[in-house]
């Protein structure tokens, strides 16, 4: 009986709850809840309500999925570790590895175009996965908890890249608070269709990571091994797996996908190589992802779909008169109600229980 | 499943009736500002960085140049689509600032406004794809485009005034020491930097000048304990060049102050002698002066531009001559003959008799601690 009520429900029920929530504040503080769903239907079509006459803008559809891809990524990410039994909460610093392999490959490595683009973005997801490896490793081999391990990383990796970049990779003289501009050779097209989006090629490289993570997730033995490890690791040990091989690999690849994330940002979004001050936080919103996602790689997917849509949609909220972080408040509300997804299916099978005793007085 | 689907319907069905409801006193809000008068139809945007609208520095200050415009022409601030003269767009990360400028310009807007050198690339991008829409870009080096300023401000110069302030009063002190706290590495921080040790030394030839790089414009912690290293050094005076981490140093030299030692702070961006005030009773504040950066100036400037037409695309180079850079009219803590020396140096490099560098000198020179 409890059976049907799929993680795909509980999702959606945490995303319909979520945005209700968003609406109540808006409503207890005097704004219009209505500009929520004006916003989003904008962010997501291009159409909008309050100007029909201006038509469809296809400006603002390109950057809700160009804000997705990064945060597809690094669910997948979270997501991937989850399954094996790891909390990858070491995202940014592996975010951030990634694009400083990247930038280097890109200002330092001489190649022809496209070859250069991959490179650089082969460079991110290798740099990803060395990241992953130290927090698998002991994890692994040394019994010590992957979490405390991920976030020291992420500290070494935002003060690393200070440090490697300025040593090493040739500063904007103007700012001398970032590197040069990448090559020509390094980019990754713009596919804005004339408007000013930055919207470009990295979303195949979102979409190919989808497919890999179902594919050796869901069709291959390594991906079946993966997961009974997850599920057990002790039992997948006594059945014959290499579960601690299973372990560092497992993280290695997350730190992959995160790596790619952090290589198409640099390239996409910014051509440069940055210093960062603070993480981007891609990393911290793929936990929230695969959370709501199911740690699927089509649940994923359509969760890095919807947490783009926030982020997108608070350009138009602000437009709206909401204050951005009402656009905050709607995802940790959504990741709030699936935590506690335990307590809407208890209310699911209520409503069931009673339908069926309904039905058995009817029939009696 | 039906059921919950019908709960779930009904709530929507509530909620848009509530919210209908709502919406229906908005047409008179836009019905008054409508009223007022012909410059109602200009609209200007201002797209913060990280920082936010209320980071008490040049995302604030730049937009509240806005505002006085604004005031003084009758604008209303709001959303555009209700029929607002101007407003701001926050960013919550840097790949915000495409969309999000872009937006301003989908909206129609006449000027768009932005500040910090993070915004070089992509205000280009979008001043490229909008050419019928302006923008103005404060700290970002020149662009070549049509419909577009950029705004810099000759900081060595401003920079230099403190150092004159710093250096008097290291020489009334007889400590013959001052310091400098930046907030990272970067070509904006040199042109401080260089001001500062020129303005030291055109009063001090012989003074030690500390120097310490936080490495981040928000730590107050690490503020306080550079501060408590150069007070301990000897430093009577510090320039606290950090943003959010020089109110550590501020905080320090409040507490030092108190205890009766002769320690100052020097502050940065806008007059920061409110921040300063450590005892509240006679209102002494351990702020000896600020060096300005009239960012709002720039901003003003440029909304004034574009209601009356004539907006000056390229770049503009605010000095100490225009007032874009300085020190605040009111320096309570700072004698007659401190303000004369002032204002002697600023005088000088109004008539060109004194040039102020924009590099600094090397660490070559014995008379620096660099920490």
């Amino acid at each position: 009986m409890t059976r049907k009520h799929s993680k795909l429900t509980v999702s959606l029920i945490a995303v319909i709850l979520g945005v209700l929530v968003g609406c109540l504040i808006l409503m207890i503080t005097g704004r219009n809840p209505l500009n929520i769903f004006i916003a989003l239907i904008r962010s997501l079509t291009g159409f909008s309500i309050n100007n029909p006459a201006r038509g469809v803008n296809i400006m603002y559809p390109l950057n809700w999925l160009l804000s997705s891809m990064p945060i597809i990524l690094t669910g997948l990410s979270v997501a991937f570790a989850y399954r094996t039994g790891m909390f990858n909460i070491g995202g940014e610093g592996q975010y951030i590895a990634g694009a400083l392999a990247c930038a280097t490959v890109a200002l330092l490595v001489d190649l022809p175009p496209v070859v250069h683009t991959i490179a650089c973005i082969l460079a991110g997801a290798i740099a990803g996965a060395l990241w992953a490896f130290l927090p698998g490793f002991l994890k692994a081999f040394r019994n010590i908890n992957e979490v405390v391990i991920c976030v020291m990383m992420n500290y070494i990796a935002l003060y690393f890249n200070d440090w490697f970049v300025r040593s090493f990779l040739p500063i904007d003289p103007l700012t001398l608070a970032r590197t040069e501009n990448f090559p020509e050779t390094v980019s990754l097209g713009n596919l804005g269709f004339g408007t000013a989006s930055q919207f470009n090629w990295g979303v195949v490289f979102a979409i190919i990571g989808v497919l890999i993570f179902w594919f050796v997730m869901e069709k291959t033995t390594f991906g079946y091994s993966l997961r009974a490890t997850g599920f057990n690791s002790e039992g997948s040990r006594y059945a014959g797996m290499k579960n601690r091989r299973n372990t560092v690999l497992s993280m290695m690849i997350a730190g992959a996908f995160t790596g790619v994330a952090g290589a198409i940002v640099i390239i996409g979004n910014y051509g440069y190589g940055r210093i960062f001050t603070t993480f981007d936080n891609f990393g911290f919103d793929g936990i929230a992802v695969a959370l709501v996602g199911g740690s699927t790689a089509f649940g994923v997917l359509a969760a890095g779909l919807l947490f783009g849509l926030m982020a997108a949609s608070e350009t138009q909220f602000q437009i709206l008169g909401i204050p951005s972080e009402i656009s905050d408040l709607i995802q940790a509300a959504i990741v709030f109600f699936v935590a506690i997804q335990y307590g809407i299916k208890l209310i699911l099978d209520f409503v069931d229980k009673k339908r069926i005793n309904k039905k058995v007085k009817e029939v009696a | 499943m039906k059921k919950l689907f019908r709960i779930a319907l009904v709530a929507v069905l509530a909620l848009s009736l509530v919210a209908c409801s709502s919406s229906t006193d908005q047409p008179e809000a836009t019905g008054t500002t409508s009223t007022s008068g012909e410059t109602s139809s200009i609209k200007i945007g201002f797209v913060t960085d990280t920082g936010g609208i209320d980071d008490k520095s040049f995302n604030q200050t730049s937009y509240e140049g806005i505002k006085r415009f604004a005031s003084e022409n009758g604008l209303v601030e709001g959303a555009f689509e209700d029929g607002g003269n101007f407003t701001y767009l926050q960013s919550s990360g840097e790949e915000q600032y495409v969309p999000n400028l872009s937006a301003f310009a989908e909206q129609g807007a006449n000027l768009v406004a932005a500040a910090g050198y993070l915004f070089q690339e992509s205000i280009e991008s979008v001043a490229a794809s909008y050419p019928d829409v302006n923008f103005v870009a404060i700290d970002v080096a020149p662009i070549d485009l049509p419909n577009i300023q950029t705004a810099n401000f000759m900081v060595n110069e401003g920079s230099y005034l403190v150092g004159v302030a710093a250096g008097t009063k290291a020489v009334e002190n007889g400590s013959r020491h001052v310091g400098m706290v930046i907030g990272g590495e970067s070509a904006s921080m040199n042109m401080f930097w260089a001001g500062y040790q020129e303005g030291v030394w055109s009063v001090c030839p012989d003074c030690v000048i500390s120097y310490d790089n936080a490495n981040s414009y928000t730590d107050a912690a690490l503020g306080r304990t550079l501060a408590q290293k150069q007070y301990n050094a000897g430093a009577t005076v510090i320039f606290a060049c950090a943003g959010g981490t020089g109110n550590g140093i501020i905080t320090e030299a409040g507490e030092r102050r108190t205890a009766g030692e002769d320690v100052w702070v020097i502050g940065v961006d806008t007059d920061q002698y409110d921040l300063g005030i450590y005892d509240e009773s006679t209102g002494a504040s351990c702020v000896l002066t600020s060096m300005l950066k009239r960012v709002d100036t720039a901003t003003y400037n440029a909304s004034k531009q574009i209601l009356e037409g004539n907006f000056q695309a390229g770049n503009i180079d605010y000095t100490l001559a225009d007032e874009g850079v300085g020190i605040p009219s009111e320096n309570p803590n700072l004698t007659e003959s401190d303000l004369a020396a002032i204002e002697s140096a600023r005088e000088a490099i109004i008539s060109g008799e004194v040039t102020v560098s924009t590099e600094p000198q090397t660490s070559e020179t014995n008379s620096l601690i660099i920490g």
